[in-house]
């Protein structure tokens, strides 16, 4: 087990995204590494249209004496992730509450209604303000751009799950997720690996 | 998550309840498994297909789900233990097999999985299966956690053999699709003694009689009031009883909690769910004055309780029984933690505060526009979107408002805006082509629109050809669209008769939809969607070709398959000289109604461009853009 201890019991992780962004697979990563750690994990997910452009709720329940429901309870989110600025406040007003520590990507994924011209995006400043005066600590962390960096903007979910175990926000470190992305991502072990590296110092260096 | 046939008893992972039901029919020895896809019950067959090779199992994709039990039940017969697995519209479909089924017994363990959806996230409807068990008399089972999918998959092999009747293991999305800890067992070495003697029994005929299943319930009945999988937590005599199943354990053990109630409020988790534990349910129903029903879809323990209450002539006072029909639970859609605290809440007079009321408030002050909502639509280059374009142009130049008659697959977004509206309604897997056959069957009463079916490759497959066949044979009127894409890619990407791989990795033989169509002798045009111009001209022709059936086939490859397998063909972007923006006529055709998420509108400069993170490169909208102002150029 993780020297590392839970915050609270059932500490509650709520991971949020456009689908097709890849949050499953980031949730499914974490929720591995938490049973690895013994914890009793339960991963719940909730979506919209089985389309490409709804959004993809996961949420990760994590306890050492319960099998938590699938779902959080509202106002009940402990961490956030939100691949996604409209995300983050979407899960805000449900789950959100004076404790709640939220990490989000910067990048914008427009829904068909905003493309089509329907609607406006809001002002991304204004949204992150608020996103920010409504969790105790944020940090707003520019994945896709710095993926696109190393070569391929789906690394910014990697980059995001290295910003989640720098938070300190869970009981899991980089030694315990090293070894799982490499099982998972064995055809780009070393980007996946400096992507972790990458979110991790992103966090240590500004936010909150 | 290592492979499901991981020989490591006593190690705890992180499954899927799919798979955890995958692992207890391997523990409990499994020879054959089939099933038809569809969601929330697609990931069961293919954790079994994926180990089958190696453990000297059988799997694989049916063409439907009543060929699927069927040849299971064949496996049964001969001595080997077999699985069904579907969705709640599969259950449907089989339901005139299973009526057959429960009359005559099994050979080795036969087990029906049925993965019902509540709250119909992914399904045409939504449906309750429990009362097929009821109403056809044969063992239910319902686990409540992760571990139960496993142990309980694993025991009903036992109770199917035991009482010679097939099993029902009901599972409900928030189980099947949610993923929790599971402790592994022994696995088995398969073993199987094949034999069937054809002439010792008349089998599936009514060869046992009514009264015979009836008493084999009976015995099962009295084995269930042992079970384990029938819990009760709280006090010895609680204020309130909560009676419950499946996923609404786990939410109503946290409701409990939150509530701070654990010494008020008892759960009987009822794991053996038709026939009841009666003893049990009496034992506790006489320890408490009010009972509260937490349970999804239908009332049916509500009703099955209230009618075992009726029955108990000796029991005191009854209870006063809440749930669905007091209206404290909901008879449709999902349940959650908060639906049953405020169940508990109403029932027992307590208020409850989610969170902080300064936050709420605050929550409440934000701009609304905040939350923009995010509407599912086709993918960045899906094939289908190009042929619902053609077929919305094809329709709109023949003038005579033509229709399509939706069915179940990706393309049932038909009636939708990604679909443009060409779909008219959609009921369940091959109803496009049957209500087609129907509609081109009204000439006489004066009915001039034309009839276009939609119906996907694997639909095809699955109920469409008997609508073709009725179509054909009764002269009907219709054009039968098949949007083939080489998938059944809504519920993920699992072979068919089409594809020349079967559910184990291995060759198949392919059915094509071409030839077997073109064989029952009609017009068949094969089109490429991406080809616009031509399919719409192509669609066309053939509607001006009025009477008899047509059948045209969209043959282009799922997008998503297509990505996996190789780069974008084409790097595309706006030009933004020739894009006039809101000076073209178009009224932003390419991004307000084409609807592709690569492509959005940018408010700050009034012209359209790529998103380059989302954009696929299939260069399709290159050719609905009348400025030709979409450039697309060979990545």
């Amino acid at each position: 087990m993780s020297t590392r201890t839970l915050m609270k019991d059932p500490l509650n992780l709520i991971i949020i995204g456009a689908a097709g962004q890849g949050n499953v697979q980031i949730s499914l990563l974490i929720g591995d590494a938490l049973v690895q750690e013994g914890y009793l994990v339960t991963f719940g997910q909730t979506y919209g249209a089985t389309q490409r452009g709804g959004t993809v709720t996961n949420y990760l329940r994590i306890s050492q004496d319960i099998q938590c429901s699938p779902i959080v309870p509202e106002g009940k989110a402990d961490v956030v992730l939100a691949l996604e600025p409209v995300e983050a406040m979407r899960v805000l007003r449900r789950y959100g509450n004076p404790g709640v520590i939220t990490i989000v990507n910067a990048r914008a994924i427009h829904p068909i209604d905003i493309t089509g011209g329907k609607l406006a995006y809001p002002d991304v400043d204004d949204l992150l303000h608020a996103i920010t005066r409504l969790s105790a600590r944020t940090w707003v962390v520019n994945a896709t751009e710095e993926a696109q960096q190393l070569g391929n903007p789906i690394l910014a979910n990697t980059i995001l799950t290295g910003a989640l175990i720098g938070s300190g926000a869970l009981p899991l470190d980089k030694e315990t997720m090293e070894p799982l992305l490499m099982e998972r991502f064995p055809k780009a072990v070393e980007a996946n690996l400096m992507a972790l590296s990458r979110g991790i110092d992103l966090v240590n260096q500004g936010g909150g | 998550m290592p492979d499901i046939d991981v020989d490591a008893p006593g190690r705890t992972v992180l499954l899927m309840g799919n798979e955890a039901v995958a692992r207890g029919a391997l523990e409990a020895g499994v020879g054959f498994a089939a099933s038809y896809p569809g969601t929330p019950s697609s990931e069961i067959l293919p954790a079994i297909a994926d180990v089958a090779a190696r453990r000297g199992i059988y799997a694989e994709w049916s063409v439907n789900e009543k060929v699927a039990i069927e040849s299971a039940t064949a496996a049964s017969l001969a001595g080997i233990r077999a699985m069904a697995s579907m969705k709640q519209n599969g259950v449907n479909v089989i339901s005139d097999f299973l009526a057959n089924l429960v009359m005559s017994g099994v050979g080795a363990g036969l087990l029906l999985v049925s993965c019902d959806d509540p709250g119909q996230r992914n399904s045409s409807n939504e449906q309750d299966t429990r009362p097929i068990a009821k109403w056809l008399d044969f063992p239910l089972l319902e686990p409540g956690d992760f571990q139960e999918a496993k142990d309980m998959t694993k025991w009903l092999f036992d109770v199917s053999e035991e009482f010679d009747t097939v099993c029902m293991l009901r599972c409900v999305s928030k189980i099947s699709h949610t993923r929790g800890n599971v402790t592994l067992g022994e696995l088995p070495a398969p073993q199987y003694r094949i034999s069937f003697e054809a002439d010792k029994r008349e089998r599936g005929r009514g060869s046992r009689r009514h009264d015979d299943l009836h008493r084999r319930l009976a015995r099962a009945q009295r084995r269930f009031e042992q079970s384990p999988f029938n819990r009760y937590v709280g006090p010895d005599r609680p204020e309130l009883l909560i009676i419950t199943c499946g996923s609404c354990w786990l939410h109503s053990q946290e409701a409990v909690r939150l509530l701070d109630l654990e010494d008020r409020v008892g759960i009987l988790k009822l794991g053996t769910c038709w026939p009841l534990p009666e003893r049990l349910i009496e034992r506790h129903l006489a320890k408490s004055n009010e009972v509260l029903f937490v349970e999804e879809i239908d009332p049916f323990l509500e009703r099955s309780v209230m009618e075992l209450t009726s029955a108990l002539s000796a029991m005191g006072p009854r209870p006063v029984f809440y749930g669905k029909r007091s209206g404290h639970v909901n008879a449709y859609g999902e349940l959650t933690p908060d639906l049953v605290i405020n169940a508990i809440a109403s029932v027992m007079g307590l208020t409850y505060q989610a969170r902080d009321k300064e936050y709420d408030r605050e929550i409440e002050a934000l701009p609304r526009g905040y939350v923009v909502p995010r509407a599912g639509t086709l993918c960045p280059g899906c094939p289908h979107r190009a042929s619902f374009w053609a077929i919305k142009n094809a329709i709109r130049m023949d003038g005579r408002d033509g229709f399509i008659t939706n069915d179940i697959g990706c393309y049932g977004v038909g009636p939708t805006p990604a679909g443009f509206f060409v779909g008219r309604d959609g009921y369940c897997m091959g109803s496009g082509a049957g209500v087609a056959s129907g509609f081109g069957k009204l000439g006489q009463f004066g009915f001039t629109q034309p009839v276009l079916a939609a119906c996907g490759d694997s639909t095809f497959y699955h109920a469409a050809i008997p609508a073709l066949i009725d179509g054909i044979h009764n002269n009907s009127n219709f054009i039968l669209v098949v949007f083939d894409n080489s998938a059944t890619a809504m519920t993920g990407f699992q072979p068919h008769p089409g594809i020349a791989t079967n559910a184990m990795g291995g060759p198949a033989r392919v059915v094509s939809i071409e030839a077997l169509c073109r064989a029952m002798d009609v017009r068949v045009e094969v089109c490429d969607p991406f080809d616009l111009k031509n399919t719409t001209a192509t669609l066309l022709d053939m509607m001006a070709m009025d009477g008899g059936v047509r059948v045209a086939i969209m043959k282009r490859q799922c997008e998503l398959t297509r990505a996996r397998q190789e780069g974008p063909p084409f790097k595309v972007h706006v030009d933004p000289d020739k894009c006039v923006g809101e000076e073209c006529g178009c009224d932003r055709l390419c991004t307000r109604i084409f609807l592709c998420p690569g492509l959005r509108w940018n408010r700050n400069t009034g012209k359209a461009e790529i998103d380059e993170v989302i954009c696929s490169g299939c260069g399709v909208c290159a050719d609905i853009c009348p400025q030709g102002a979409i450039i697309r150029e060979a990545a």
